[in-house]
């Protein structure tokens, strides 16, 4: 196992491409620290737990914690916030920072009072020797933090955490409850004007008609045209959206060409690139092969379906251009703005403002292009623009359709002798940042177009479509392929886990069909097979938790195990399933076991995991982007619907703590485990197997039938 | 096209210069600047945007500001009484019933007119009343211990 010693030997995380202290935190005389992290808060609660952190190095309280949100002009570049990696990248390095930065002040202040460091006492920034003191908002003149940060300071033991694992309440949620504006959706700015874009519900070839004769006509409208782009600008807000829809109504679109009927068999037959990401051979084994089992599994397109639509705010300022944003990449965002509208960089400022919850590369990006566009019209006055409700559903990213042909041979005791796994997707990122090309909506319909940049996959061993395609049991046979597809039907991108959430649903799936073929029973199954002692861990306590070995059965109900460690690199989950299948299932209770290393906020641990099984609840038993033969026909929450406060299940977490390990993320832990534990326990009560996602009742009556 | 319009919002009179026809939501955001009753679908189905309109529930973004006019308009801001915060909102924080933040204005919106009506709801019933308010984060088991905690607060 990894311990936190064994990563003193470089720079941790993100200092490693940002080593200046000074880019890190500023020491006021008022008695505060800024906190400039490159992360951003999408919901998740990380500047909380990096608050926490922050004061536990710097030994003092987190109300003196000011936490800057990001911007392009001074905070550490720190990429995406993305892959459950913030507490990894920022954590990590602002704890050697922050260390950094209390040894110069307390070396400073040993040579103002004319004593060693070991003979300082410090408590909350006041430090003493003897009967004379000072403290760190008089020692932190300018330029004391202008060098690297000292990564063999070493920082506090986990032993003499005060801060780090306490519940900490989260810092943004007093305004969030008392209805105060907090979101960028409720920046005013003044002279600001709204905007609103012109799209069909479906992508385009391009715009060939419009008869802006209608809405020339309503008062205080503008129209911007920039070839298939359109956009309208207005005074006030109801008048942009009425603009908007008597545009709407005038246009005339070329359609592209139309969608595959089978999106899951078209995949299968358009795969460019074929890779074979893990393979073992114990040739010995073969002849003990006894039985064999195959089995193919599908997962439809999903919606981010975030519910406050996207929102941007840009302004020009001579040719300087200022940008809100909540995009969980500023800087690459900027990259692709530049791009797009012909600018430098360095004149272009990204500011992060919080918006609504994000689980991944929603329309944040595109619509902060469609803001610049819109302002380019606006003589200087800022412009901001909320997507409405179709827009997102109809032009954000979708997390891809996947899938899946699952073969393995067992031994006649039982044994899985050989694994093999196959999965076809399209790439699970087209974020910006990434391409020659802006991945930007409005960027492909100018007048002088961009090109569209397909979907791509990161490599391993986080991965992309092949996240937790490996499974961590171990098998003397293995292999397993991931075809790419690069033609996009639909525009696909990041969503919670990636491919993560249904690799993870068709391993658990497929080990749950071998345990039926075994006769074992599903846990020890996974046990059986499995060496890994983080990973034993979480499936016992999970399974004590839930009573599995007293499970009482009765009619229409059942239980289903599922378990992963994220990207098999981060957080080890497991999960146990209750349903109730009828006409439809339903979920009465999820037992949750997560061992995320180190917990920094133990309750911000419990909120992202909760939210997370929550969330995959709905993916697994409701969510599918409809489409039509043009593109996506689920356009609203009728079209669209998610899960319901009467629909979710009660969850226990049971969060095992293992402080002597490096901290790693909680946020996309569950959606793996959680979806196969919904879809083994269903079949449990069912006694047949569904293996096309969502179990909506259609499908789980399918499936009957073809028994 | 514009007109003047009376509303009474949180217990006292706003005039807005506006079209009769316009959802009541952006004269509360826009000219009131009462932003935390926030837009989300448009058409009602996801509870983002939600006011009392006397004692009832109802989205914002859907109901045109002529049919507002003389009816008692409550929104989050005006849930609290003389600057403090309402039970409700206590109880959110104290159980930290939130993720993003963004549905909570609408969800405190529909509770309270829950609470009102029956102040000792069961686990059911908060649900039942929730079931018009969309969260995506799935910070739903949060908000219905908050709800039941606000109702024993408010009882004892």
């Amino acid at each position: 196992m990894n311990t936190i010693a064994d990563h003193r030997l470089k720079r941790p995380g993100s200092l490693e491409k940002n080593p200046r202290l000074s880019q890190w935190l500023r020491v006021h005389a008022e008695g505060t620290v800024s906190v400039f992290s490159g992360k951003v808060e999408i919901g998740q609660g990380i500047l909380t737990a990096l608050a926490q952190i922050a004061a536990e190095e710097l030994g003092i309280r987190s109300e003196r914690i000011r936490m800057v949100s990001a911007n392009t002009a001074d905070s550490p570049d720190e990429g995406v916030t993305s892959g459950s990696l913030s507490i990894q990248d920022s954590g990590s390095a602002l704890r050697s920072a922050c260390a950094h930065a209390r040894a110069l002040l307390l070396g400073r202040a040993g040579q103002r009072l004319g004593v060693s460091v070991e003979d300082l006492r410090v408590e909350d920034g006041t430090i003493h020797a003897g009967s004379r003191c000072t403290s760190f908002w008089e020692c932190a003149e300018d330029g004391l933090f202008d060098c690297d940060v000292d990564a063999s300071i070493d920082p506090k033991s986990p032993h003499e955490y005060r801060a780090v694992g306490r519940r900490a309440p989260r810092l943004d949620l007093p305004d969030k409850i008392a209805g105060r504006p907090r979101f960028l959706q409720d920046m005013v700015l003044p002279e600001m004007l709204f905007g609103r874009t012109v799209r069909p519900p479906h992508s385009f070839a391009k715009l060939s008609a419009l008869d802006e004769g209608k809405a020339r006509a309503m008062p205080g409208v503008t129209i911007v045209r920039d070839g298939s782009f359109v956009g309208v600008l207005a005074e006030r807000e109801e008048a942009a959206i009425a603009a908007q829809r008597t545009l709407r109504q005038a246009a005339v679109w070329e359609k592209l060409s139309s969608l595959p009927q089978d999106i899951h068999a078209w995949l299968k037959d358009h795969a460019v690139e074929h890779r074979v990401i893990s393979e073992k051979v114990d040739a010995g084994t073969k002849t003990r092969a006894a039985h064999s089992l195959e089995a193919s599994y599908t997962k439809p397109y999903l919606s981010h379906a975030s519910i406050g639509p996207s929102c941007a705010i840009a302004q020009f300022e001579g040719d300087k251009l200022v940008v809100w944003s909540h995009s969980q990449g500023i800087f690459n965002l900027r990259r692709d703005l530049a791009m797009a509208l012909g600018m430098r960089e360095d004149a272009i400022v990204v500011r992060h403002a919080e918006g609504s919850g994000c689980y991944g590369h929603n329309g944040a990006d595109d619509v902060a292009l469609d803001a610049c566009l819109l302002a380019r019209s606006a003589g200087g006055r800022p412009v901001q623009v909320q997507w409405m409700r179709d827009d997102e559903f109809a032009w954000a990213p979708c997390g891809p359709a996947m899938s899946f042909t699952l073969r393995a041979v067992l031994d006649a005791a039982g044994n899985i002798l050989d694994w093999q796994h196959e999965l076809w997707s399209n790439g699970h990122s087209s974020r910006p940042g990434r391409s020659d090309s802006p991945s930007l909506t409005a960027a492909w319909h100018l007048a002088k177009p961009f090109g569209r940049p397909a979907a791509i996959n990161m490599p391993l061993p986080a991965g992309a479509a092949d996240r937790n395609a490996i499974p961590l049991y171990d098998f003397p046979n293995q292999r397993v392929v991931n075809h790419y597809v690069r033609d996009m039907p639909v525009r696909t991108s990041a969503l919670r886990s990636l491919g993560a959430y249904a690799n993870v649903f068709a391993i658990e799936s497929f080990m749950d069909e071998l345990a039926a073929a075994a006769g074992v029973d599903p846990i020890a199954f996974r046990l059986r097979h499995l060496k890994d002692p983080r990973g034993r861990a979480v499936l016992e306590r999970a399974a004590q938790r839930a009573g599995w070995a007293a499970w009482k059965p009765a009619e229409g109900r059942g239980h289903g195990i599922g378990f992963a460690k994220y990207k098999n690199l981060g957080a080890y989950c497991a999960v146990v399933a209750e349903v109730e299948v009828d006409q439809e299932v339903r979920v009465r209770r999820l037992v949750v076991a997560v061992d995320v290393g180190l917990v920094v906020n133990p309750d911000g641990v419990v909120n992202q995991i909760e939210g997370g099984a929550i969330q995959s609840t709905s993916w697994t038993t409701k969510e599918q982007v409809r489409l039509d033969s043009h593109g996506i026909a689920s356009l609203g929450w009728e079209d669209y619907p998610i899960l319901k406060f009467s629909e979710v299940p009660s969850i226990e977490v049971e969060l095992i703590d293992r402080p002597e390990l490096p901290a790693v993320g909680a946020g996309e832990a569950a959606q793996g485990p959680t979806g196969a534990a919904i879809t083994n326990a269903v079949t449990h009560a069912l006694g047949v197997r569904v293996r096309d996602l969502p179990l909506r009742p259609e499908r789980v009556i399918a499936a009957i039938e073809r028994q | 096209m514009t007109e003047s319009l009376r509303l009474t919002i949180n217990g006292a009179v706003a005039e807005v210069e506006a079209d009769p026809d316009a959802p009541l939501l952006y004269a509360l955001r826009n000219d009131l600047r009462l932003k935390g009753t926030r837009f989300g679908c448009g058409s009602g189905q996801c509870g983002a945007c939600f006011v009392l309109v006397d004692g009832h529930p109802a989205p914002s973004c859907d109901t045109p500001l002529w049919s507002a006019a003389g009816k008692a308009i409550t929104t989050v801001e005006g849930l609290g009484a003389g600057g403090e915060l309402h039970p409700l909102q206590e109880a959110f924080l104290e159980e930290q019933a939130a993720q993003c933040g963004y549905c909570t204005s609408g969800v405190l919106i529909s509770a309270a007119a829950l609470l009102r009506k029956n102040p000792r709801p069961t686990e059911k019933e908060v649900r039942a009343a929730l079931d018009r308010n969309l969260c995506r984060c799935g910070s739903h088991n949060r908000m219905v211990r908050a709800v039941l905690r606000a109702a024993t607060a408010i009882a004892t």
